[in-house]
């Protein structure tokens, strides 16, 4: 389905909103543009504001300051009923009195369209949906993964030029989760529409965003790329709360050099500015003896576990200063030399260009 | 063999609906002296009286039941708007008239609103009215009792489905772009409408066999169906004519229940998609 004539996707522009719940600040001075027809995932734990934010651009909650705009116009004080979104909630939302053709037939009848057209965007939708023979059937009596589809569907099935998702996979179990999140994916190449799509859930954000705001405590601490946010991260937070990493707090030394507690570490990158600073380590680009040249880093580390998952071994290492190294080598590559043991000390390594370094907060 | 274990709840049935009802007719085709007749019947359809009578105890039923939906409803969604502690207390004020009999009830109300009761002193003394009201003693003394005594009937059905309906229904239904009045009508309403139709059907039966309320705060003006097959055992000291009344009322409910039946289908009703 490709968005009806002059239906084309519109900006979303969030200028200094702040939002407080008496002595709580959900929201704290937050802009954030996402352009039209690009998808934009909120990352964050809970309570870091993102679906506050969300809810503030879906019109469920007034911002205290700032504004909210589609495309040219304001909306801030627009009630939520008539901004024309499409929405996706957490636990689907769906009618249980209404059957899986009338669920999504809802925002179109509330649109007052007629029965005719009603029943050939419905088909049309659920065909997208691969839901088409299920059209009759009553919610209640769908799986999780069929329910999820169904409102997918109800959501898109009006051509909203905006649509909004909160943790829309979150009840579903893990590999649904994944085949969902594909295919969530595609539906927006296909549907066109401006996302803004909510989760805690990291590999969610990165398997389907063109870019990701990532929150904490009311505000975005980074706004860029999946590679961006992944490859730099610009704070501890954002290090630590993407990807499986280990931080090791040092010292600025010269040139490029971190000196931590029994190592120092040289980054290919440049440094932040000021004298503490935290070197965050990937869990996937540490390096075991067998792996390491005479360029990497090195760092002296006694072996605690080593944890074997199915597709991938986990190594934990401890170093200096109490910290524990999380190292993860898939093994259908296999570890290209001995496999580590528990109680063993040893040298990891990591590649310059691979140190990520971030201020100390 | 399963359908075996449903005679114990059969012969129940059996012994305490069926034979009293069966019992019940068998006595209004028999006068007083034991032999078998339709006299009973001849008098009361000559008798412009009864006829009142009914007409009246429907509508009083119809009328309580119309507050009791609408007081009921208002009440049980203000209701669950409150904090958890509120809640209990309310359901318990909604509560309390179950503990405490009919007749202490409808004297206190009678204490309350009779012409120089604390309703009219509070009126009267605040120069809202000049005169004190007519709240007892007549048709409107004897709804108020009546509407009191069939409100919980009607709240915590409502209650227990209001409940059950999930707050994120609305803001899904107001999120893909529908009306505040559309959202109540198409999702809440609709979903609550079972409980409804169930508390309305209760009360409506319950209010038709009203007797000590309209007695005591209908002064004599409200002749209900019960009062009139009490005057005709007093009077006749017979249980024929009584029985005849109690028969004739009977089919007339089942009658306008089939009316109704025939415009509304209880079955949608019941899925809540009317």
């Amino acid at each position: 389905m490709t968005p009806a004539a002059g239906r084309e996707p519109l900006s979303i522009d969030v200028s200094g909103v702040s939002k407080s719940y008496e002595a709580f600040r959900a929201l704290d001075g937050v802009s954030l543009h996402v352009a039209a027809g690009e998808f934009v995932t909120l990352l964050g734990p809970s309570g870091s504001g993102k679906t506050t934010l969300l809810n503030i651009i879906a019109g469920f909650v007034r911002p205290d300051y700032g504004r909210v705009r589609f495309g040219d116009e304001d909306v801030t004080l627009r009630p939520v009923n008539r901004r024309g979104l499409g929405m996706v909630f957490q636990n689907y939302a769906l009618f249980p009195h209404m059957t899986v053709g009338e669920n999504v037939a809802f925002p179109l009848k509330v649109r007052r369209v007629s029965k005719e057209e009603i029943g050939g965007r419905v088909e049309e939708v659920l065909r997208l949906v691969q839901l088409e023979h299920l059209a009759g059937r009553s919610v209640t009596a769908l799986s999780g993964g069929q329910r999820q589809r169904v409102a997918l569907a109800r959501a898109v099935v009006f051509s909203p030029q905006i649509v909004l998702m909160d943790e829309p996979l979150s009840a579903l179990d893990k590999n649904l989760r994944e085949e969902m999140q594909v295919e969530i994916r595609q539906l927006h190449k296909k549907i066109g529409a401006t996302t803004v799509y909510v989760t805690h859930d990291q590999r969610e954000a990165l398997t389907m965003s063109d870019r990701i705001a990532v929150m904490n405590k009311g505000q975005i601490v980074q706004y860029g790329t999946p590679e961006d946010v992944y490859n730099s991260p610009n704070s501890t937070f954002a290090a630590q709360f993407i990807g499986e990493t280990t931080l090791l707090p040092g010292m600025a030394g010269d040139q490029g050099m971190v000196v931590c507690d029994d190592c120092q570490i040289r980054s290919a990158r440049p440094l932040p500015a000021g004298r503490e600073l935290v070197v965050a380590l990937r869990a996937e680009r540490l390096l075991l003896p067998q792996e390491c040249n005479k360029f990497v880093n090195r760092i002296p580390a006694r072996i605690a576990d080593v944890i074997y998952q199915g597709d991938s071994m986990l190594v934990l290492a401890d170093v200096g200063g109490g910290q524990r190294l999380s190292i993860r080598r898939s093994l259908r590559v296999g570890l290209g030399g001995p496999i580590p043991k528990a109680g063993e000390k040893l040298m990891l390594g990591i590649d310059p260009e691979d140190v990520i370094v971030v201020p100390r907060t | 063999m399963l359908a075996l274990l449903s005679l114990p709840a059969l012969a129940v049935m059996a012994a305490l609906l069926f034979v009293p009802v069966a019992w019940l007719v068998a006595l209004s085709f028999i006068d007083e002296h034991g032999s078998v007749t339709i006299a009973n019947y001849s008098r009361l359809l000559a008798d412009g009286s009864l006829f009142k009578s009914m007409t009246l105890t429907v509508q009083l039923a119809l009328v309580v039941t119309l507050i009791c939906a609408v007081v009921g409803y208002t009440l049980a969604y203000a209701i669950t708007l409150m904090p958890r502690w509120l809640q209990t207390i309310s359901l318990a004020l909604v509560a309390l008239p179950f503990w405490t009999s009919a007749l202490v009830r409808t004297y206190a109300w009678l204490v309350l609103l009779q012409r120089k009761g604390v309703i009219n002193k509070i009126l009267v003394g605040s120069d809202l009215v000049s005169e004190p009201l007519h709240l007892v003693h007549n048709l409107v003394g004897t709804m108020i009792g009546m509407v009191h005594i069939m409100l919980p009937f009607m709240v915590f059905p409502l209650y227990a489905a209001m409940q059950r309906i999930d707050a994120d229904l609305m803001r899904a239904s107001l999120g893909l772009g529908a009306s505040v009045f559309y959202t109540f009508r198409r999702v809440y309403l609709s979903q609550s409408l079972p409980s409804l139709a169930a508390g309305i059907i209760l009360v409506f039966v319950l209010s038709l066999g009203f007797y000590i309320t309209p007695a005591i705060l209908g002064g004599g003006r409200v002749m209900v169906i019960a009062m009139i097959i009490e005057r005709d055992v007093n009077l006749h000291l017979n249980w024929g004519p009584a029985s005849a009344i109690a028969v004739l009322f009977l089919l007339s409910v089942l009658g306008l229940f089939a009316i109704v039946g025939r415009f509304l289908s209880v079955e949608r009703i019941f899925q809540g998609r009317a």
